[in-house]
């Protein structure tokens, strides 16, 4: 038995640091197989409009290529551009004999009994790598589906942009809409070379009974930049992740923007965490959560290892139901003098002064609550293509809508 | 008639801030309020203005011939009336020139132009009030007022922490909303709150107030009360009982 499986088998049931404990038992193992399709307009028109509501452009314009898993099935997989590639996991895993220095380096398999059980019942997921010095135009979309009630689908991703690359990545997970309750595991291992660049943008649109558990993983070489924004707008049950990005090599830098929204039921335990290991290395983590009712531990933490870091953290929560909460858990942990890490938290509900303000404008008392929610989400997510940006407004303005 | 306030008492909290305060403003006519900080020129404001803060016990506030008294501050807005504040709250996420372009639906949509009348263009793409000076917020504000382009204009302390070039601006631009080159046709009114009085050398009024703790203590020539809060101060100016 390989080490990896031993330990995996030690971590099976070992339950992770934060969030609601699930029982994997009620999961089901084995999914319906789907059929493969070579060209993207093949996929089946029931579930075109939950994967666009997720970002995805299934005529595939304006993409640099696509990936798509529907339970545990790779359903499509086509590049249009030179020097990037795209594989399902497996395949990548066949490949190249094991992906030994990336697999299962950045994230422990023994960490919890999600990433134990990711490696021990493995439902593929994408493999995507951009060569070295390719800078690709437009995003590879990836989309992780699921139809299959009661299933878990457990996939492991790996991310790899080598040095002066850039690429931006944006993925969609996404449940059909009669689904009402799953389990997703995603455990994504990220590196990024020397002077590479990732852009990661994930939206999440989940059924009401969903569990999520991702697991990720960012390595950040001399030079690198890691961005990630990630937007759940129509929540799960239990969302519990917290990304771990170490910035490794001098100058490395990061951004994380998170917007997310709980709704009555939901109990969502997000955050990340980021490593200053190098000197010149920047971090900014910024959270911007809504309860209409659901419950948030929105977390950060920044380590500082090297004198002359310097990084900021930033949550902040809207309450719009007189029921929900919102804790906001922002830590600073400098290991060495010299760090300059600063945080801020505010939560609260929306300011009457400020609905007040607007009205005298002429603004109904709806219409300025909207425009101040829309404000509150309205992130500067900076590197963003134009046309992601614009995706990304799209589907909070869309989403944002249902809050009022 | 634009303005009617009748026997109107405020309350905030549970202290009454203003007390049986009446006064009309007719169409077309410049008010200003002197007073004292605290006397209640702002609650008065606020006041017409609907906010809820501002709870009214007693009288009543006529607009060009409607009570709004109870009326929501939404639709005081949408009869007519619009305010320039002295201390605006900060809205993070909402840039300026998204406000002032959806408040300019119906009136053709002049945002950059108004906007380098002020010398505001730079500050358009920032989040409304969020860490502009004193004088930019004035501008911000009085953006916003080009936009609605209301008849009933209430300014509290249009000139504070302005500097001396931009009350010239201000006050062209305020003396403009409140169509002080036409005379007869005029249909604008004003309600300007003032300390330094500097604001009246920009444009003329037709009547001034002065205020007393939360009491309406005398009216008259604004010029002239002025001069005599400067030289003698404001318990000489109520004195007068006019």
């Amino acid at each position: 038995m390989s080490k990896i499986k031993e330990k995996a088998l030690g971590a099976a049931e070992k339950k992770a640091a934060y969030g609601p404990d699930l029982d994997l038992s009620s999961f089901k193992h084995k999914a319906g197989k789907h059929a493969y399709k070579a060209d993207l307009a093949g996929i089946p028109e029931a579930e075109k409009a939950g994967m666009a509501d997720a970002g995805m452009i299934l005529s595939g314009e304006k993409r640099t290529g696509s990936y798509i898993q529907m339970d545990h099935s790779p359903v499509h997989c086509s590049v249009r551009e030179e020097g990037v590639e795209i594989l399902p996991t497996m395949e990548a895993l066949k490949k190249y004999k094991g992906l030994k220095d990336y697999w299962w380096k950045a994230v422990d398999v023994g960490a919890d009994k999600y990433t134990a059980r990711t490696e021990l019942d493995f439902h593929n997921g994408y493999f995507i790598r951009a060569a070295k010095g390719v800078k690709s135009l437009f995003p590879v979309q990836a989309c992780l589906y699921l139809s299959e009630e009661d299933i878990s689908q457990n996939v492991h991703n790996i991310v790899i942009v080598e040095e002066n690359a850039e690429l931006h990545i944006i993925t969609g997970c996404t449940t059909a809409p009669h689904l009402e309750r799953a389990l997703h595991i995603g455990v994504s291992e990220f590196y990024i070379k020397r002077g590479a660049t990732l852009t990661f943008t994930m939206i999440h649109n989940w059924g009401e009974e969903v569990a999520v558990r991702p697991r990720t993983a960012v390595w950040v070489e001399e030079g690198g930049t890691y961005l990630s924004n990630y937007v759940c707008m129509k929540p799960a049950r239990s969302l519990q992740m917290a990304p771990a990005i170490r910035l490794m090599g001098e100058g490395a830098v990061t951004r994380l923007n998170t917007i997310l929204v709980a709704r009555k039921g939901s109990e969502m335990d997000v955050g990340g965490s980021v490593h200053l290991e190098a000197a010149g290395t920047r971090a900014e983590i910024i959270s911007r959560t809504i309860s209409t009712g659901g419950n948030i531990i929105a977390r950060g933490l920044l380590v500082g290892y090297e004198p002359g870091v310097r990084a900021h953290l930033e949550c902040n929560g809207l309450m719009l139901a007189e029921s929900g909460n919102i804790r906001a858990i922002p830590e600073l942990d400098g290991r060495v003098a010299g760090v300059e890490m600063s945080h801020e938290a505010a939560v609260g509900k929306i300011s009457q002064e400020e609905i007040e303000y607007l009205m005298a404008r002429g603004i109904s008392e709806a219409e300025a609550t909207a425009l101040i929610v829309r404000g509150f989400l309205n992130v500067e997510m900076e590197g963003l293509p134009a046309e992601l940006k614009q995706e990304i407004d799209r589907v909070i303005a869309e989403s944002g809508k249902s809050l009022m | 008639m634009s303005l009617e306030i009748n026997n109107l008492s405020v309350e905030v909290g549970d202290h009454e801030v203003l007390h049986d305060i009446n006064m009309e403003i007719r169409t077309g006519e410049t008010h200003v309020l002197f007073g004292k900080n605290g006397s209640g020129k702002t609650s008065l404001l606020m006041a017409i203005m609907g906010f809820s803060r501002y709870r009214i016990t007693k009288g009543s506030i006529v607009f060009k011939g409607t009570d709004i008294t109870r009326l929501p501050i939404n639709e005081r807005a949408a009869l007519g009336i619009g305010m320039s504040f002295q201390r605006p709250p900060t809205i993070r996420g909402l840039k300026t020139r998204d406000l002032v372009e959806l408040l300019s639906r119906d009136n053709g949509g002049e945002t950059e132009s108004h906007a380098k009348s002020l010398n505001f263009s730079e500050f358009l793409d920032r989040e409304i009030n969020h860490g502009l000076s004193g004088g930019e917020i004035k501008k911000s504000e009085l953006l916003q007022l080009m936009a609605q382009n209301p008849d009933l204009i209430l300014l509290d302390e249009p000139e504070s922490g302005v500097d001396l070039e931009n009350i010239a601006l201000i006050g062209k631009v305020i003396k403009k909303l409140l169509q002080k080159n036409l005379r007869r046709l005029r249909t604008k009114s004003g309600l300007i709150i003032t300390h330094t009085g500097l604001i009246l050398n920009y444009l003329e009024a037709d009547r001034g107030y002065l205020l007393l703790d939360g009491g309406m203590k005398c009216h008259g020539n604004p010029r002239e009360m002025f001069n005599t809060i400067c030289n003698l101060g404001y318990e000489e100016c109520a004195r007068c009982q006019r």
